[in-house]
């Protein structure tokens, strides 16, 4: 029988608390076979099971080559995040996956690149700039751009500072409201592109984040010159079964989880941005 | 040995035809009345099928009604079609047990194979697995359907009697069964023309009583299938046409319908070919086992496009849109044709008679005029 259809049995090796109501778990499956033949992309995602709660997607947010552990990071929102959250060391959870196509990171590669994530942290996004940071000399300029409502909003600041110190980096980042002491942007971070050292012309954006902001963002990109081909956004649907079968994440003509998450603009254009489809 | 060309197999023969197949399935399936509708049943006996039955179909009204006569498929589908038989209204997916240390164990569930039989499918029911293998057995195969699916044998019936709300022929599904079937039956009054469509098929056809087929059976069988044909009277465009729904989102037509549709889903449970299904955990209250189970869920739920706490389709006209266009229109990227067999079953079970065909085509019309 696949895979698809049986949760793996794996373990909370290390947590982390991002926030108060955001964890990241390290987790290895309890079989070291399986962890050791475990091999995913950035952008893919796992269906995690909570023994006598529920499953539910999210995105794998550690570097490919970490083949001893992989990170999730979780924002508790409901039944079963909330449940996720609260796991201690040494709890065992099932996990599905991976599943999905995740960043076109190849492609990208020798290529400059727009990281843009709106709302409160944007787990499939932290793993593209992990990736590129760590393979620095293999990509063009990389710009991170980040929107919030709320200056209070933005979660891992020191993190953002750190990358607008590495080399070739530059950091963008936009609140609606700000604080007296917000040192960036106010207003929407699809303001800022004029603040982008140099040409985008021929660069690859990737985005996630709310549908609005990834539709005003990629119309922009779209008038500085980057190709429908080139833009990438990384969708949310309900999802049940992670494999193209239950229907819940379909978008017109595509089913989310097996399709994307990740999708360029020209596949997605036909169907995106209009209301309850 | 196995019998290739079609032959005559006498109305009394029908019987030999159930209990061959019960001495080689572990099931056989027929349909019989059951609380005023034409459904599948366990079949031992030639009695139990709804002989001199008729029915009476119409947006909204399903009604049997006597047709008399000896013949056994007299009527146009009742609200089931295979779609229950393979992918099941409900399927474990897999169990987990928590020991005293924490540990779980993820248990798989058996996909055992199981021998079906099934006498009296439609064209339109075959045309529906076709688009239900499609599917389910794409990679990554649905493991509980394709145990059921192997073990299937079917018995199809060429359509005589469609119903008011019956469109196959519009769509190329029927009303005459072309391919996907290990037996096919043409009923006239004394008997029926019998043809394999597969080598176990021929197998069966090798055991019965049967007798050469006479030019006057052909003519008669030929002279009903076109009637069959010719008597219905709805349709839908072709799919290029039907193609186009997708440039229509915005049509105004949507929230019309959406104020006549009850949301209840009714059309996805008896479509035969709609596969949208929710996982569910059903704990013991032992706090040790537990249940991930599989169940039929609708595209008119709120639950099925819920995001952030709130469904994306929040109302009927957007949830509608979406089952007619996914049907339509999408479902041809996503199966290379279209998703709909023009059974007509999502019409006559409408409790408000909803009927697909004027609603496309109102949505279409002005463009094709
Ligand atoms: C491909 C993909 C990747 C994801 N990656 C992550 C990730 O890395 N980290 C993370 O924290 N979350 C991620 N999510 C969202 C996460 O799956 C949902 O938050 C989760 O399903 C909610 O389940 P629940 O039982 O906790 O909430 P429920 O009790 O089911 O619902 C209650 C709340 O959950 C929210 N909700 C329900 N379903 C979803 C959904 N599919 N997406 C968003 N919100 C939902 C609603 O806001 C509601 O308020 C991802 C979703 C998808 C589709
Ligand atoms: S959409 Fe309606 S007519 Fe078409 S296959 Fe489904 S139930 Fe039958
Ligand atoms: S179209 Fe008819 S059967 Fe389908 S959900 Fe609406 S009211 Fe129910
Ligand atoms: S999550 Fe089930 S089809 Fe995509």
């Amino acid at each position: 029988m696949s895979d698809a259809w049986l949760p793996q049995e794996a373990e909370v090796v290390e947590c982390i608390t991002e926030t108060p109501d955001i964890r990241t778990l390290r987790l290895r499956f309890t079989d070291p076979e399986r962890q050791r033949a475990y091999r995913f992309a950035p952008g893919q995602f796992n269906m995690l099971a909570l023994h006598g709660i529920g499953e539910v997607p999210i995105s794998i947010v550690s570097d490919v080559e970490d083949v001893h552990l992989f990170d999730h990071t979780i924002r508790a929102v409901g039944r079963v995040t909330r449940a996720l959250a609260r796991l201690e060391c040494g709890a065992r959870l099932g996990v599905r996956g991976p599943f999905g196509r995740g960043w076109p990171l190849e492609a990208a590669e020798g290529r400059d690149l727009v990281v843009l994530t709106g709302g409160l942290g944007c787990a499939p996004a932290v793993s593209v700039i992990r990736h590129v940071l760590r393979r620095r000399g293999s990509f063009g300029r990389l710009t991170i751009m980040q929107g919030v409502k709320h200056a209070n909003d933005l979660l891992w600041r020191e993190q953002y500072e750190a990358w607008a110190r590495e080399p070739d980096t530059q950091v963008l980042l936009a609140a609606d409201v700000a604080t007296p002491d917000w040192p960036w942007h106010q207003g929407l971070v699809t303001e800022l592109f004029d603040r982008i050292g140099g040409s985008l012309v021929g660069a690859v954006a990737m985005m996630c984040g709310p549908e609005p902001m990834m539709m005003a963002a990629g119309r922009k990109l779209l008038d500085y010159g980057l190709a429908a081909s080139d833009i990438y956004l990384s969708m949310e649907r309900n999802m049940h079964c992670g494999a193209g079968k239950c229907g819940h994440c379909q978008l017109g003509p595509h089913f989310v989880c097996r399709d994307g998450p990740v999708f360029s603009w020209a596949a997605l254009a036909p169907c995106i941005g209009i209301q309850g489809y | 040995m196995a019998v290739e060309e079609p032959r005559f197999l006498p109305r009394a023969g029908l019987q030999r035809l159930i209990d061959r197949l019960r001495n080689q399935f572990q099931q056989v399936l027929g349909p019989q009345v059951c609380d005023g509708a034409i459904v599948y049943g366990p079949l031992q006996r030639l009695q139990q099928l709804p002989i001199g039955q008729g029915d009476r179909q119409a947006p909204g009204s399903y009604r049997l009604e006597a047709a008399g006569g000896e013949r056994c498929f007299a009527w146009a589908n009742g609200p089931q079609a295979l779609k229950p038989l393979l992918f099941t209204p409900e399927q474990p997916v897999w169990r987990s047990v928590r020991n005293a240390d924490g540990q779980l164990e993820f248990l798989p569930m058996p996909a055992e194979p199981e021998s079906l039989a099934v006498i009296g499918v439609r064209a339109c029911d075959l045309a529906a697995l076709a688009l239900q293998d499609a599917h389910f057995l794409g990679d990554p195969a649905d493991p509980w359907y394709v145990a059921r699916r192997e073990g299937l044998f079917l018995v199809a019936v060429h359509c005589t009697h469609p119903a008011d709300t019956c469109f196959c022929a519009s769509t190329g599904d029927g009303p005459t069964c072309c391919d996907g079937f290990d037996l096919a039956l043409h009923e006239l009054d004394e008997g029926f023309i019998i043809e394999a469509g597969s080598k176990e098929g021929a197998t069966v056809l090798a055991d019965l009583a049967t007798l050469p087929v006479s030019r006057e059976h052909w003519t008669a069988a030929q002279a009903q299938q076109a009637e069959a044909a010719r008597t219905q009277r709805r349709h839908l465009r072709p799919a290029h046409e039907l193609a186009c729904l997708s440039d229509a989102l915005m049509h105004s037509h949507w929230a019309e319908v959406g104020r006549r549709c009850l949301s209840c889903g009714n059309c996805t449970a008896v479509c035969p070919s709609c596969f949208c299904h929710r996982h569910e955990e059903r704990p013991a209250i032992d706090g040790v086992h537990s249940a991930h189970v599989r169940s039929w869920d609708s595209c008119f739920t709120a639950a099925h496009s819920a995001l952030h706490g709130r469904p994306v389709r929040a109302d009927t006209a957007q949830r509608y849109r979406q089952w007619l266009i996914h049907k339509l229109c999408t479902w041809q990227d996503q199966y290379g044709r279209i998703g709909c067999v023009g059974c007509g079953r999502c019409i006559s079970w409408c409790p408000v008679g909803i009927d697909l065909t004027a609603e496309a085509e109102t949505v279409l019309g002005a463009a094709y005029v």
